[in-house]
């Protein structure tokens, strides 16, 4: 079964992604979450996002769109990235969302089964 | 004593009074389900109320007292729909009488810890259900504690209590012959309480996730009823080795220090001396198994503190034995590690490479072990991949840290 792993980051972490003395560290830890979950060979796929303020928004009202900057939800913690990976169980599925570096430094992690489509 | 201390002291006394109602009044109507329901509120009030007023002269008969009136008060709105309850409430009041004449409340929870472990229930619902039905913690609390959904974890325990229930499991303790198998499910399901086990490779032990105190009471109550089973000593005198370490595990900026960094004044004297005590006095019964094997592994590191040395031969000679007994994956990484710190990085590598499986290259300590040795050997770009694994792969904030330390030190 697929779910999706949405790794909610904190500003920290945004901030990390830019300040060159943790930028590293920060990208590094990523790499390596990417790489075991290609290697434990259950990654379906998965994308890194920019930064929430690279955000656009659309929507439409009374059939006139209305687009607008930045992020859907104004949260403390922004959506920063998210895999999809095909797992037995959401037990197991958990399991991994866990040793997400989102997870791991503060963050928020969802987890949710996907549609088969 | 910080009041800290003090609420945790009043919250397992209510804890220990509640697990006590539940079998009582489980073994007597059959129904857990319908028993921990009886005493809830109760103990919803007990958790609220001790804490401010201290622990009532007889706990049980407190406890009962408010369950009764609860359980008379459904009985009156005759919102009842289950049969259960005029039985509960007729158990509840013979209860009381008893809790309130007697000194001490009968003590039936041996039984209860061997049905949660029983054969027929699902494995992955022993630890909870313990956790539950003795201990009163909810399963939003469970759940978290072990990574599962808060619903899922309830829908498992709910299942469990159902089954035995219906397939009229007997709230009694095993007979002789049935003894030993079934003793070893609840010393297994109380050592999943405290952790995940074998994390100690790397040199830290987590307490699972935060159930530590919770699976000492556990193991301190199978003890008391069963003071003549070497493997409870030895579950014992593990769990204490690692709680000894608790206050050397970080720097005080929290920063991760691995076992054998650890400064060893920071160790608790008197744990360690509880522990060396138990794993000698399980000694002479003749029985070794898993848990007094693991204890005397973490009784060599315990040594440090009076030699200032690890006999590492002797380590791996334990883990030997262990491999002998079940030959688990972190038993073998276990092996390797200290067969490298014993002859050499190059040998230990070798057995580390030779553990078989796929389940290995998903196991977090295997990659820091392995590039632990790496470093050793001065395979700098292997090393470094292995780094990465055990980072991706590790769900301790602190830990992380610190192997990306080990791996950065390694740029230059």
């Amino acid at each position: 079964m697929n779910y999706t792993i949405l790794a909610y980051e904190t500003e920290d972490a945004y901030a990390a992604r830019t300040d060159p003395a943790r930028q590293q560290a920060y990208v590094a830890g990523w790499m390596a979450y990417s790489q075991v979950l290609r290697e434990a060979g259950i990654m379906v796929t998965g994308a890194g996002l920019q930064a929430p303020e690279t955000a656009t928004t659309i929507k439409l009202r009374d059939g006139q769109p209305q687009v607008q900057d930045g992020p859907y939800a104004d949260s403390k913690e922004q959506l920063g990235g998210f895999y999809i990976i095909n797992v037995p169980d959401l037990d197991t599925a958990l399991s991994w969302a866990a040793r997400s570096p989102a997870a791991v430094a503060g963050g928020v992690v969802e987890v949710r089964p996907n549609i088969p489509m | 004593m910080s009041d800290e201390d003090t609420r945790r002291v009043v919250e397992m006394a209510a804890r220990h009074s509640y697990g006590r109602l539940v079998v009582f009044l489980a073994a007597r109507s059959r129904d857990l389900t319908a028993a921990e329901d009886a005493l809830a509120d109760a103990f919803a009030s007990a958790l609220e109320n001790w804490p401010r007023n201290g622990i009532p002269a007889k706990p049980e008969a407190w406890l009962l007292a408010v369950a009764r009136n609860r359980l008379s008060d459904a009985m009156r709105r005759a919102r009842v729909r289950t049969a259960a309850i005029p039985t509960l409430l007729a158990i509840a009041e013979e209860a009381h009488d008893m809790a309130d004449a007697a000194p001490s409340f009968p003590d039936e929870r041996l039984k209860l810890l061997f049905i949660c472990a029983h054969p027929a229930i699902d494995r992955a619902a022993h630890t909870p259900l313990m956790l539950q039905t003795l201990l009163g913690l909810d399963a939003v609390r469970i759940g978290s504690a072990f990574l599962v959904q808060p619903a899922a974890m309830g829908q498992r325990l709910a299942r469990a209590k159902r089954k035995i229930r219906d397939a009229g499991i007997e709230f009694e303790v095993p007979a002789a012959e049935d003894l030993p198998q079934r003793l070893y499910a609840v010393i297994e399901a109380i050592y999943a309480a405290y952790g995940s086990g074998w994390d100690d490779i790397a040199g830290d032990h987590p307490r699972s996730r935060g159930l530590g105190p919770e699976a000492m009471e556990l193991c301190h109550l199978l003890l008391r009823f069963m003071p003549d089973e070497p493997e409870v000593r030895g579950l014992l005198a593990l769990m204490l080795y690692c709680e000894s370490r608790h206050n050397a595990r970080r720097d005080a900026a929290g920063n991760y220090i691995p076992l054998m960094e650890q400064d060893t004044t920071l160790w608790s004297h008197p744990m360690i001396e509880e522990a060396e005590e138990l794993l000698r006095s399980a000694a002479p019964y003749r029985r070794v198994g898993r848990f007094q094997l693991e204890a005397a592994i973490q009784s060599v590191h315990a040594q440090r503190k009076r030699t200032g040395s690890i006999d590492w031969e002797e380590i791996a000679l334990l883990y030997e034995g262990l491999i002998a007994q079940a030959p688990t994956i972190g038993a073998m990484v276990g092996r390797a590690a200290a067969i490298a710190e014993a002859r050499g990085p190059a040998l230990g590598l070798k057995l580390l490479e030779s553990i078989p499986g796929t389940a290995v290259k998903s196991y977090q300590p295997y990659w820091a072990v392995a590039a632990h040795l790496l470093t050793s050997l001065g395979r700098g770009d292997e090393a470094r991949s292995a780094y990465d694994r055990a980072i991706g792969l590790c769900d301790v904030p602190a830990m992380r840290e610190f192997l990306q330390r080990r791996r950065h030190a390694l740029l230059q």
